[in-house]
Formats: C-alpha cells, structure tokens, sequence
C-alpha cells in the first residue's frame, strides 16, 4: 500500500495514460462487508527478471464470487494462480508483496503450499480429469488425505451432487473419467475440487473450452457453490462476469516504452455492478463497452 | 444463371488442371517409395532367413530332452540345453529385479527432480544417453574389473553377469522411462497438486500409473538385449562347460548365447543342429518373457481406463 514500494517500481516503468485518474488499491474501494479471506498488497509476480503483474491490491470476501477480467496478457491467470502457490511450479517466478489469507501471508516461510492448495482449490481452463474412473478422480484428494473407504464413498456422491453431475454419472462412477462430454469433465473437475471441503475455489477460465448450455450450467453451480465457498474466476467472457460474479478486478497492460515490456496492473476493483455501469476509469469503460481488448 | 455457371467452369477447369499430376513428382515419389520398401525388405527377408534356417537345421533335435538335458560332447544325442537355459532364466530374473527399481528411480530423478540448470544434472543426462551406445564388452570389462573382482569381488557366480548385464542396459530402461513419464500431460500433474497432494503422491498416483505401459515397453526392450548378450558374460565367467544347474551365488554357469556359442564352434554338424535348436529355444524364451510382458501391460491398460 505504501507510497515508496510504489516509487521504488522504478523510473523506467511509464505510468498509466491518464495521469488524474489515481491507481487502484483497496482504499478506493467501497467498504467491504463480511469477512475478508483474501487480502492482497502491492502483489507482483516475477518470472525470472520479467515481471509479469505489478501493485495489485484488492480483497475477496466470503462467499461471494470475484471475478478477474482483461485482456490477454494482462496477468489475471497469473495472479489466480498466485493465490494458491500454483506459481511455484514454474521455474523462476517469484511473487512479492502480501498475500494475505485470513490474516496470514501465504508466501511466508513457515507455510506449506501443500496445505494451501488443500485449503483452497483450483479448477482450470481445460478440463483435466485423471485417466482414472469418475470415483476415483474424485476421490483422489480425500484418499491422499487419509479418508477412509465409507467415507470416500459419501464423499464422492455428495460432491458430486453439488457439481450437479450425480445424476447423470451415479450408474457409471467405475465408467473412465475420459468418457465423459467436456461440460462434464469440468464438473467433474469441480466435484473433485469441492471434494476437498476447501475453502476458496479458484476458477482458470472454467468455460472457455465448453460450448454454451456447458457454460450456462457451470454458471448456475457457480452462483450455487457460493453459497458454502468463496469464488475467484477469471474469465474473458464480460458478460459471464457480469451475470455470475459480485466484484470485479478489471485488469490491463501497461507497455513500457523503453523495452516494449507488458506489464499486467490492476485497473480498477469495483462492485461488479458499479465496474459494468458507472466505472470510474477510462479504461475500464472501454473494456466492458467493447471498445478496447 | 447463366454468368455464374460460366465463371464456375472456368474456376472448375483452373482446379482441374491444377489438380493434373505432373509426371515428374509422380516418378520420384513411387522411386522413393521403392527405396524405402526395399530398405524394409532386406530387413524382414534377414530376419525370415535367419528363423527359417534355424528351425530347418533344429528340426531333427527340437524336443523336451533339449530342456531337461545337460550338454554333453560325448552323448551327441541326448545333449541339451539344461544348464544354459536355467542360467539364462536365473540371470534375467535378476537383471529385471536390478533394472526396475534403478532405472524407473532414475527416470523419475531426471524428469521430475532434477534442476536443468545444475551442470551436473545435465552431466548425468549427456552421460546416460553415451552408456546407451558403448559397446556390451566393454561392460563386461567393467563387471570382471568391479564386480568379479575389485571393490566388490563376488567372484564369477550368476549374479555377477546380472549386475553386469544391468549396466547394460540401464541407459535403455531410463531413457524409455523418460520418454514415458514427459508424456504424461503436466495437467495432470497440475490437477493433482493443486488438490493438495504433495509431489511424491503426484508421482507416484498420478504419474507413474500412466507411465507403466511406457517403461514395460523399455523393460522389454532391455531384456530382449540382454538375453542375447554372451560378449560381456564370457568375461565374468559364463565360459565354463556346465553339466550341473547353476546356483546364484556359486561359480560355473552358463547361459543360451554361450552354450550356443560352444556347440557352434565344435567340428561336427551334429552339433551345428544342437546350435540351431539352441537359437529356437532361445526364441522361445524371449517371446515368452515378452509376452508376460505385454500381457502385464494389457492388464495395466485397461485398469486405468476402468
């Protein structure tokens, strides 16, 4: 949050066009209300020395969905993936800043990554189910965990009654997992996600692979799964945004024009209606009214 | 209608002739494809050659006596394979107990530990794919200079050519184990750690089971090769004519390629159908083995797809 952090960017790193508007950050922010899981300072995340997002500052609240939207290559799947340590599969990156999860940085020494993808899980851009069968993708996580044999078994049906795909899979869950239709697959990637009892999902694009009824479905659960998880989706569809989400990090490029490097920032963080009726930047307003990205 | 229709036929005729093959590339393909027919053909024609031979000159000898015979040079009749054939069973079981564990171990080191950019992995990485082309005899300098004798001295038992006969072969096993374990998408990997389990559950629950088919086919392949070795096992002791079943940790053994070798050697053509009919077992013992092989993999197969 703090002003030198913010200078200490560098003088090489050209600021955003319109110098009035000031930069996002969580005071600008209209009043957050019920509990704070994720509280994010001045985060940038590093792929060795390409730094990839800069100064993101918002919050994620309880049981509401964010949403996380921009253009290509502006960092959003990057920070999502920040969120549960996914980045540090990649060689090289680097997140810096606070990450604060209920009150505790997630990057500080004494965590364990794997404690935190347990806590908050993560379902991605395509559907990945294991080579195994529809049980057993689901049951992996609790298995790994220890559960025992009864009560994987209730597990399973009950998460996959919450991914909405029970009914269509309940005769065939020795069936592999690679015959199911893509929209399934993705549920059942949610099943085996929720299966954990996380606290956070993390949503990487979850339709863009997915035709629209697939996606029409994935939304309902959305907005059902809220209702005992907290949600963080990135997605390129503004109106998926718009219909699913309850706040909104709109997020673009800033091109540095020594090195032609793109940098991610955030733009603007917003009740996700006040982002897609009244926004308070420029460039926000010509995101979602189709005039840029 | 009308000028639509002729402006169709116009683009209908430039197609057409466009289409038309011009007889040089047409020569030039079929040429090339003779060629690479032909370099097929001489393959498949040797090795028909090869197994014809054998069994027309087995012929005469193949029966159950050549499986439960020892060799003889006296009793051309009843001589068999006995010794030979116990000793090529009793190394290879051991070459397959050594070669999993190190060579799966190694791979998943390679593929899933090791930091490319530490100059010694990528030492070990160069390094493994040379021992794959260094010839078998020199192997079996290694095994008589550090296994026979030198630091571990097991003398020239049975299990001296197995661990002789696994360094052999460990570059084979690693790089298919490899190639196997890339193949595995990453997002699956990503799946399951973003699910909470640590890295070796990944490995281990994730990883491994869909490579298996990948590193039977290495498996394979390594003991195909090392069945038919006799260079390296004629160094660390497999010379000596062996009457008697072979015990792992004692001396005087023998194995198929040798006794092969022994009665190949010999003046009369009787043996020569001896040597033959060694050639068909041989075979026989490759095939099964790999067999069980495949068989396995089936099996693991259709496990993972449930």
């Amino acid at each position: 949050m703090s002003d030198p952090t913010r200078r200490a960017a560098g003088p090489a790193v050209v600021p955003p066009r319109l110098d009035t508007v000031p930069q996002a950050d969580s005071q600008r922010v209209s009043p957050v209300e019920g509990e704070t899981v994720f509280d994010l300072r001045d985060v940038d995340v590093h792929y060795g020395s390409f730094r990839a997002v800069k100064d993101v500052g918002f919050t994620v609240v309880k049981n509401e969905i964010t949403a996380l939207i921009g253009p290509s290559g502006c960092g959003k799947s990057t920070l999502l993936r920040s969120l549960n340590r996914m980045n540090d599969l990649i060689p090289g990156a680097r997140v810096g800043g606070l990450v604060s999860y209920h009150g505790k940085n997630i990057y500080d020494a004494d965590v364990d990554p794997v404690e935190v993808r347990r806590r908050i899980g993560m379902v991605f851009q395509k559907p990945n189910p294991f080579p195994k069968s529809i049980f057993d993708n689901v049951a992996f996580g609790p298995k790994v965990h220890g559960a025992s044999r009864t009560e994987r078994e209730s597990i399973v049906e009950d998460s996959l009654k919450k991914a909405a795909l029970w009914e269509e899979v309940k005769d065939d869950l020795r069936k592999s997992a690679l015959t199911l239709s893509g929209g399934q697959q993705q549920r059942l990637c949610i099943a085996r996600t929720i299966a954990m009892q996380p606290d956070v999902v993390l949503m990487d694009e979850p339709c863009s692979a997915l035709d629209p009824i697939a996606t029409a479905r994935i939304e309902e659960l959305m907005v059902d799964l809220a209702k005992q998880f907290t949600i963080v989706i990135v997605t390129h569809n503004m109106q998926q945004a718009a219909r699913v989400s309850d706040r909104t990090a709109f997020f673009s490029t800033e091109v540095n024009e020594t090195s032609d490097i793109r940098t991610g920032v955030l733009v603007e963080f917003d009740d996700t209606q006040r982002i897609f009726s009244n926004p308070s930047d420029e460039r926000t307003e010509n995101y979602v009214t189709g005039r840029f990205g | 209608m009308k000028s639509p229709n002729l402006a169709a036929s116009g683009a209908a005729a430039a197609t057409e002739r466009g289409l038309l093959s011009n007889g040089r590339g047409k020569t030039v393909g079929t040429l090339f494809a003779s060629l690479l027919f032909f370099g097929l053909s001489v393959a498949m024609l040797g090795l028909a050659w090869l197994l014809v031979w054998s069994f027309l000159r087995a012929q005469g000898r193949l029966s159950w006596d050549l499986f439960t015979n020892p060799p003889s040079t006296l009793d051309i009749e009843s001589a068999g394979f006995r010794p030979a054939i116990l000793g090529t069973l009793m190394v290879m079981a051991f070459v397959f107990v050594v070669i999993v564990p190190l060579g799966v171990g190694a791979a998943i080191y390679l593929e899933e530990y090791a930091d490319r950019n530490r100059w010694y992995n990528r030492f070990i990485e160069l390094n493994i794919q040379n021992l794959a082309g260094v010839p078998a005899v020199v192997f079996g300098i290694l095994g008589l200079a550090f296994i026979a004798r030198g630091p571990f001295g097991l003398g020239f038992i049975p299990l001296t050519a197995s661990l002789t006969l696994a360094l052999l072969v460990l570059p084979t096993v690693i790089l298919a184990t490899r190639e196997a374990i890339r193949a595995v998408p990453d997002s699956i990997r990503q799946g399951s750690l973003a699910l909470g389990a640590t890295k070796w559950q990944t490995i281990s629950r994730q990883v491994l089971p869909v490579s298996i088919p990948g590193i039977t086919t290495g498996v394979i392949l390594a003991v195909s090769r090392a069945i038919g070795e006799a260079a390296p096992l004629l160094l660390v002791g497999a010379t000596t004519f062996v009457v008697f079943d072979p015990e792992l940790f004692n001396s005087g053994y023998t194995v198929l390629p040798v006794q092969i070798y022994q009665y190949a050697t010999r003046a009369q053509p009787e043996f020569h159908d001896l040597a033959a009919a060694g050639v068909v077992i041989m075979l026989i013992v490759l095939l099964t083995m790999n067999g069980f092989a495949i068989w396995l993999r089936n099996h693991f197969d259709k496990k993972r797809v449930g």
